[in-house]
């Protein structure tokens, strides 16, 4: 199976990478139209700034290349914000797979920190990719911006109030948490993903 | 709500794990690496390692066991020791660590924290603080503890969450190592002071003591050595106990 990672300037590669080859799996990390869409799985991650982010795809034409994939896609933290509408960070529109607005966490008193940084308990799950896991499990999280609950929600988090932990359309997943850092639990996410069918 | 973490810290001396380990079922026990995977198994939620190496033949041990270590590991893993530039913090991102803790540096250079945090996102830094509580109020010391700073405690942990800073471990120099419970009363005080998180660390001896470092201590996050090292508190107990007692850990 080809595992291709998408490469641009917001990506810490490293750990999904290092994730993958634990599970025996050999990734190509590149940003060229052709080995992106002859993939077998896409994986979309993505840390730092959304602007920056968005900017960059556009200028190296990922944009288009991102939205028109046809195999199964996931998109990891800011990954899985670039894939919808538009952001609050930077007010930034976005790559618009998943008809949402990402917001920034608004604290109500001082013990709600942000960025929320952390093990979070998954809830509302409902899809394939969390086969094997249960309302409950911990994922690890590390972020300052969420996606409110939307139709495209398959599994919740609660910080601050209850937002998509993880979100699917067609043949895009996306999570907010990092599977890749996220011990057993995230393995299996990693690994459903692998076996989704197209 | 985010669980409270339990981080069991490993030093590490020429790519060895420096002090005991009753984890007798390891083929090396020494192996900082396997270490941290038994830990891992056992339910830690992140690792911190820190070399305390200080020639530079043992840096590069170190950055090579690091590269390892992100190979291996699934959860999150902070390093530090004997960080003084934005080149070994880029080093030891590059090589695979989630987060990277600065201590004299931060005090010499503050600039180095904003540095990390705009180059690496706040996530990436945390802030290491070693205190005393002395005759005049705590204080900041550097270099391993031997030197005291004319800084004070929570003035210099507004500053560093104020520059950019993801974390603050906190170590009371008074309660480390003695086994008698974590520096509360001040772990409190520093929670209401600063917005980001802070991991308590210095003092734990009983699984009671990390209870009291969350419920009393606000703390978000408890690190410990010895006592996970020598087997005196395992990881599952511990978490058994605090969600026995109304903590919310990931089990």
């Amino acid at each position: 199976m080809e595992i291709a990672i998408v490469k641009y300037n917001a990506g810490n590669m490293f750990s999904v990478v290092n994730a993958l080859k634990r599970l025996g799996i050999t990734p190509q990390i590149t940003d060229e139209a052709e080995q992106l869409q002859k993939a077998d799985r896409v994986l979309f991650p993505g840390q730092g700034n959304a602007k920056t982010a968005m900017d960059y795809l556009r200028q190296h034409g990922l944009d288009k290349i991102i939205t028109g994939l046809r195999q199964p896609v996931l998109g990891i933290c800011v990954g899985q914000q670039l894939l919808c509408r538009h952001s609050e960070e930077g007010n930034t529109p976005c790559l618009g797979i998943f008809d949402v607005d990402v917001k920034k966490f608004v604290p109500n008193h001082h013990d709600e920190k942000v960025p929320a940084m952390g093990w979070n308990e998954l809830t509302h799950l409902k899809s394939p990719l969390f086969k094997g896991l249960h309302d409950g499990d911990y994922t690890y999280f590390v972020h300052s911006y969420y996606v409110p609950v939307c139709e495209n929600t398959i599994a919740q988090a609660n910080y601050i109030l209850p937002y998509s932990a993880a979100i699917h359309k067609d043949n895009f997943w996306a999570t907010q948490f990092h599977p890749e850092k996220s011990g057993q639990v995230g393995e299996t996410i990693l690994r459903n993903f692998l076996e989704m069918k197209n | 709500m985010l669980a409270k973490r339990i981080i069991p810290c490993l030093d590490v001396k020429d790519g060895e794990t420096v002090k005991g380990t009753h984890f007798v079922n390891l083929r090396q026990a020494g192996d900082p690496v396997e270490l941290g995977k038994e830990y891992s198994r056992q339910g830690a939620d992140e690792l911190v390692y820190l070399d305390i190496t200080a020639t530079s033949d043992g840096r590069k041990t170190f950055t090579n066991l690091v590269t390892r270590v992100a190979r291996e590991i699934n959860i999150p893993f902070t390093v530090g020791g004997g960080i003084e530039s934005i080149a070994d913090v880029e080093r030891l991102l590059y090589a695979g660590a989630d987060k990277i803790s600065i201590n004299s540096a931060a005090i010499r250079h503050p600039e180095l924290i904003d540095e990390i945090s705009k180059r690496f996102g706040s996530q990436v830094c945390v802030c290491a603080i070693d205190a005393r509580n002395d005759a005049d109020g705590w204080h900041c010391y550097i270099k391993g503890g031997r030197e005291r700073t004319p800084l004070k405690l929570m003035d210099w942990a507004r500053e560093v969450a104020d520059r950019g800073a993801g974390e603050i471990l906190f170590t009371s120099m008074d309660h480390d190592g003695v086994k008698q419970g974590f520096a509360n009363e001040a772990l409190a005080q520093l929670s209401s002071e600063v917005s980001i998180p802070v991991i308590a660390s210095g003092g734990a001896g009983k699984k009671e003591h990390f209870r009291d470092a969350f419920t009393l201590g606000k703390a978000d996050a408890a690190l410990a050595a010895s006592v996970f090292h020598f087997g005196e508190i395992t990881i599952p107990d511990l978490k058994r106990y605090l969600r026995s007692e109304g903590i919310n850990v990931r089990i």
